[in-house]
Formats: C-alpha cells, sequence, structure tokens
C-alpha cells in the first residue's frame, strides 16, 4: 500500500483556480506550532472529497478546500498568516 | 521573471498530440502542441483532463519534461496498470488526438539558473521527469552550474531517458544510476536502494550547500529526504516532490 501523502505541490492547480496567484512559493505560518513553511512543502492529502493540507512539521492541519467545480469552501483556521 | 511566468488566470486549454514517443516498457513521452502556450520553468507541472463522451471527467498531473523556450511541451507518461488516465496516454493515444490541460502550475519545485548551485537530484523512477526539465535547461543554457543526477531505477531497461543521460553525462551533469532489482551482466554501479553512504559518495560535500530537488514515490521521497538531513542538509535546501499512489 503506497501513501496517499503528497506536497503541496499536488494541490497547486487547485490552488490557483481559488487564488489565481500561484500560492506554492508563499509562505504559512502554522497557527499549532508557528512554524514558517513554503506552501510547496506543506503535506497534501489530494484524495480525499476535499484537499487538505497540514503542517510538514507538526502535521495540524492549516487549509481545508472542497469545491462542487463552482464554488470553493475554504477552511484556513489552521494558519496564522500567508505570506504571498 | 518566475513570476511573471506563474502569473495569470489558470484556464483549461486544448493540446494536440504530435508524437507519442516509448522510453522503457511503461513510459512513453507525448509531444505536445499547446498553442499560446505561455512557456514554463523547469521543475513545473501541468494538470492534465480527459472528458468521456457521457460528460465523465478525470484529471491528474504531469511534470513537464520538456526545458523551457522550445516549441514542443514533452511530457513524460508512466502507465499505471489500474489508472484512470495513463494507460489511456501511453496505449490509446494517437498523433491528432487532443485532450486539455491547464499550466504551468507550481512555483516551488522549480531550479532557474538564478537559483545558483552546485545542484543535486535524486529521483526514483518517473521521478526524474521535472529533473530532466532541470538537466535539459542547463545543458541547453550553457550553464555553468556542477549538477549531479542520482536515479535509482528498477533495471537498466527501466531507465528513463537512458540514452539522452548517457550523452549528458560527463558534460553538463554527472549522472549516477542505482539499479535496485536487476542489473545487466558486469555492472559495476551501485544495485541497492538510495542510502545515506550512497548519497555521501555520489553528491556535493554539505558545507557545499547545494540545492537538492528529490522526487519519486512517496516513500522513496522521504527515505532520501530523511537521508539529506541525517547527513547534515539544511532542510530548507531540500524540495521534494512526491508522486501520488496512483498517479493515474
Amino acid at each position: 500500500m503506497q501513501s496517499l501523502k503528497l506536497d503541496g505541490n499536488a494541490a497547486a492547480g487547485l490552488l490557483r483556480e481559488v487564488f489565481a496567484v500561484e500560492i506554492t512559493t508563499a509562505t504559512g505560518t502554522c497557527d499549532g506550532c508557528s512554524s514558517v513553511s513554503a506552501a510547496g512543502a506543506f503535506v497534501a492529502y489530494t484524495q480525499a472529497p476535499g484537499v487538505v493540507l497540514r503542517c510538514p512539521r507538526c502535521d495540524a492541519v492549516l487549509m481545508k478546500v472542497v469545491t462542487d467545480g463552482e464554488r470553493f469552501w475554504l477552511d484556513l483556521r489552521g494558519l496564522r498568516s500567508l505570506q504571498l | 521573471m518566475a513570476r511573471a511566468a506563474v502569473l495569470g488566470r489558470l484556464t483549461w486549454q486544448v493540446a494536440e498530440a504530435l508524437e507519442v514517443v516509448p522510453e522503457t516498457p511503461r513510459v512513453k513521452t507525448i509531444l505536445l502542441d499547446v498553442p499560446g502556450w505561455p512557456g514554463h520553468l523547469p521543475g513545473q507541472h501541468v494538470d492534465l483532463r480527459l472528458t468521456a463522451e457521457d460528460g465523465y471527467q478525470a484529471q491528474r498531473s504531469y511534470s513537464i519534461a520538456s526545458a523551457p523556450g522550445t516549441d514542443v511541451l514533452e511530457l513524460t507518461v508512466e502507465r499505471i496498470d489500474d489508472g484512470e488516465v495513463s494507460p489511456y496516454l501511453t496505449d490509446e493515444l494517437r498523433p491528432g488526438d487532443r485532450f486539455e490541460i491547464r499550466g504551468p502550475v507550481g512555483g516551488y519545485f522549480v531550479w532557474e539558473p538564478s537559483r545558483g548551485g552546485p545542484l543535486l537530484l535524486v529521483a526514483g523512477g518517473s521521478g526524474v521527469v521535472p529533473l530532466m526539465a532541470m538537466l535539459r535547461h542547463l545543458d541547453g543554457a550553457g550553464e555553468d552550474v556542477p549538477a549531479t543526477l542520482l536515479f535509482s531505477s528498477r533495471g537498466w531497461e527501466d531507465v528513463i531517458y537512458r540514452d539522452e543521460l548517457e550523452r549528458l553525462d560527463g558534460g553538463s551533469a554527472r549522472v549516477v544510476h542505482t539499479l535496485t532489482r536487476s542489473q545487466p551482466d558486469g555492472w559495476t554501479g551501485y544495485s541497492r536502494r538510495v542510502d545515506p553512504e550512497m548519497l555521501a559518495e555520489v553528491g556535493p560535500a554539505t558545507d557545499e550547500r547545494p540545492h537538492v530537488y528529490v522526487c519519486g514515490p512517496t516513500p522513496f521521497v522521504e527515505t532520501v529526504a530523511s537521508a539529506l538531513v541525517e547527513l547534515g542538509h539544511e532542510p530548507s535546501q531540500i524540495r521534494t516532490e512526491r508522486f501520488g499512489p496512483t498517479g493515474g
């Protein structure tokens, strides 16, 4: 069984639909452990009903993105900030 | 330049297959004509979408294999037996067939000459694809950046871009293979999985602060990244791209 774990790169296309700018080079601060990492280095799980991005250091959920093809639901509770 | 190349609204556009080139028994390179392609950076990928007659859509991401500035966009695709998309691309696709792509996407797993070197590229199987875009860019641009590719494949017949890598080796890059499952007669190279000892022998020393790019299946990437940190490479110098469980 291979791991379902990917990097934030894997969500780059989806995130570009939401943000309209390249997001994998943006840096996010984890609200849980305060570590700072590039979104491309977040841990990504893309095989859920939405995409879940977690902190590469403490594994806390940083972002959840769900789409029905037209609308997007963004949950950014785990991100203290995102620098674009 | 990097920002200019990655900004802008992302839309689906039609790509037409020009040629399908076998690389190994399981891997093919697809040459694409994409009118109005905005250009890309080495390491970026595209999202590819197939639409069935009944409207069902399947979407996957594929790394770009061609260097920036070439007219033809190249994707290299490994056949995943139970995949929805890759068997079509490797078995069914013919010149003239069309599908949709959007991109380029990704700005993190990217190397540009302005980042400098030395470069250490570590590939597992089809993880070599985005790293090949970097090597081709380096070769074509005549950049004086020392680059080493450590490439893990199952056997000699599974080595993607084998002939081209042979040509590059000793020129614009140094190429080191390890063959993990079977080796040809007289093989004197590595014949085991990538481990800290191999990385220490092959790669630039940690005090040279190489930019390290690791791409392959998730377990491969995790093993290599841990080994690099164990050797003393700074985590911030290591960029990874994991291939999915199905890739598809």
